[in-house]
Formats: structure tokens, C-alpha cells, sequence
């Protein structure tokens, strides 16, 4: 069993070095889908599912594609629905 | 070691909450929430860069549009790497001409696996057997299915299990032996002795009381 433990600390380790983002790239830029889902925040469509629609993504990838772009200060969420951001509408000017 | 143990026999059963995650994948971070509304298919093979995983890959991303059409999502895993996921679905795509447009758990730390019984250690100890979940809109498991290391699984299968889950819960009807879509479905049997006596009224077709079938 301890001869797991280091295996196990580095399985860990790798996941978070991993944790990349699929709507922001590394250096901060929207993938093609964040940037559909940001024109459509520009829109004023809030909800997931009317991003869904609009974009034609999955409606998955929309939700966790959102919670990406609020934590990246581009959109901020109330009860559910998406607002772009100044910084949101720069990024995509 | 008896805590892993533990963990490893504890398995989701049909009719209960699909145990909820976060995970990284190849598609970003995903948690179940962000399936709800949508059937899906949660499915394990052993790992990337086998033959006869690289096949089902294949066979999955063959029937997606089938599954799109029918309001599911498909979501993979394995205990490898996000890279490595990465690397095999461009292999798959160069060698195989075949885009997986699905999302890949890359389920390094097995939280995922242990959650959902997809690790026997008489098979594996480290890597997943080949499982299927199928998850209803509402989050609820519906069918699971074990296949062991050695046998790719059949989509056919998979896609008629779909159309029989569904034709259940739009018509409040059973399904028989190999039914396919268009075949005569199952009438739920009379609870009373009177619904039995009136059963054969009805204008089903009816073997006796408690095996009566119509066609939709």
C-alpha cells in the first residue's frame, strides 16, 4: 500500500498541471467555441440552453463553456444566466 | 488497502442517482449537472492505445449521429492521461479517417471509476472494465452494462437499449425479447383479477391475461 502513495500523489499532481481550460486557451484567448459563445453573450442570449441553440454547440459544452468564461472575469452569471463582461467584449473586438 | 477495497465493491445500482463528478476530459472540465436535460451514455474502456478499444472508439463515433438524433451524449473514459486521450483520438483520426466528437474523462485519479464500479480487480487492478452506463435526463441510471477486457461491445445494442428506454417512458409500455423499434411493444400486465378478466377485451393481442402486446 505505501508503495502506492507516490504513484498515486503524482496520478494527482499530473491532473491538476492538466487542468486546462477548453474555451480559453493558455494564453488567455477564447477557443473557437468560447468565442461563438462569447458573439452570442454579445447578443444578450443569457441562458445556456438559448447559447445552445444559437450556436449549435452542445448544450454540456455550453454550460461548463460558461463557467470557464465567467471564471475568466469575461461574463458574469446571476441565477443561471450569462452577462458579458467589458473585458468579454474586448476579447472579441 | 480495506478502504480501497471498500470503495471498489461499492457499485451504482439501476433506478439510483448516477453518482455526480467534475473531471478533466478532453473537452475541459465536466461535471454530470452539465448533462442534465440530455439522456447519456458514461462508458469505460481500458485503455488508449489498444486494439480493441480503438475499434469501439470507432463503432461509438459511428452511431453519435443516431445518438445525437435521439437527444444523447456520449462521454468516455479511462484511467490514462488527458494527453494521452489527446494523442489517440489524433492518432484514431489519422490512421482511421474517424473524428471522436465526443468528450474523453482522463480519470488519472480513479474517482470517477471507483464512483461508478468500473474497476475489477479480478479482470484489472489499474484499469477499467468495459462499462456502459446509460443516464436519463434526469440524472438517473437506467441500464449498466459489463462487458470484460476481451469483447468490444455492440453498438446495435446500445442503440436499440436507447429506443427501448424511450419508447417505455413516452408510452408507459414494456418491451419484449429483441423488440426493435416498429415491433409490437408490451402491455403492463392488470394489477386486479377484474383488469385481468377485462385484459382480454381490449383488443390486444393477447397469448392470455398477462401477455398482451399492441403495436403503437
Amino acid at each position: 500500500m505505501h508503495g502506492l502513495v507516490p504513484l498515486q500523489e503524482e496520478a494527482l499532481g499530473k491532473s491538476l498541471q492538466e487542468k486546462d481550460m477548453a474555451c480559453i486557451s493558455s494564453d488567455g484567448k477564447p477557443t473557437q467555441s468560447g468565442t461563438k459563445m462569447l458573439h452570442a453573450l454579445k447578443l444578450a442570449l443569457g441562458a445556456p440552453e438559448e447559447i445552445a441553440q444559437n450556436t449549435g454547440l452542445p448544450l454540456f459544452k455550453v454550460r461548463s463553456g460558461l463557467r470557464e468564461i465567467a471564471q475568466a472575469g469575461l461574463a458574469t452569471e446571476t441565477s443561471g444566466k450569462y452577462t458579458i463582461t467589458e473585458k468579454g467584449v474586448e476579447l472579441i473586438k | 488497502m480495506e478502504e480501497l477495497k471498500e470503495q471498489v465493491t461499492s457499485m451504482p445500482r439501476i433506478g439510483e442517482p448516477a453518482p455526480t463528478f467534475e473531471a478533466i476530459t478532453t473537452h475541459g472540465v465536466l461535471k454530470l449537472e452539465d448533462f442534465k436535460g440530455s439522456w447519456l451514455i458514461l462508458f469505460s474502456h481500458p485503455a488508449d492505445f489498444t486494439p480493441v478499444c480503438t475499434t469501439e472508439f470507432i463503432a461509438f463515433a459511428e452511431i453519435y449521429p443516431e445518438l445525437r438524433k435521439r437527444g444523447v451524449e456520449l462521454l468516455g473514459l479511462s484511467v490514462d492521461s488527458v494527453s494521452s486521450h489527446i494523442a489517440w483520438v489524433r492518432n484514431v483520426e489519422e490512421k482511421k479517417e474517424t473524428k471522436i466528437p465526443f468528450p474523453v474523462i482522463a480519470d488519472l485519479s480513479k474517482e470517477v471509476s471507483l464512483a461508478y464500479g468500473m474497476i475489477h480487480p479480478n479482470q484489472s487492478k489499474t484499469e477499467t472494465v468495459r462499462c456502459v452506463f446509460i443516464i436519463d435526463p434526469n440524472q438517473i441510471i437506467r441500464t449498466i452494462l459489463y462487458y470484460p477486457l476481451t469483447t468490444g461491445r455492440n453498438m446495435d445494442e446500445i442503440l436499440r437499449i436507447i429506443d427501448a428506454l424511450q419508447t417505455t417512458d413516452k408510452n408507459g409500455v414494456a418491451t419484449p425479447a429483441n423488440w426493435h423499434p416498429g415491433d409490437m411493444v408490451v402491455v403492463p400486465p392488470p394489477k386486479t383479477q377484474e383488469g385481468a378478466e377485462e385484459r382480454l377485451k381490449e383488443g390486444y393481442e393477447c397469448t392470455d391475461w398477462y401477455l398482451c402486446k399492441k403495436k403503437l
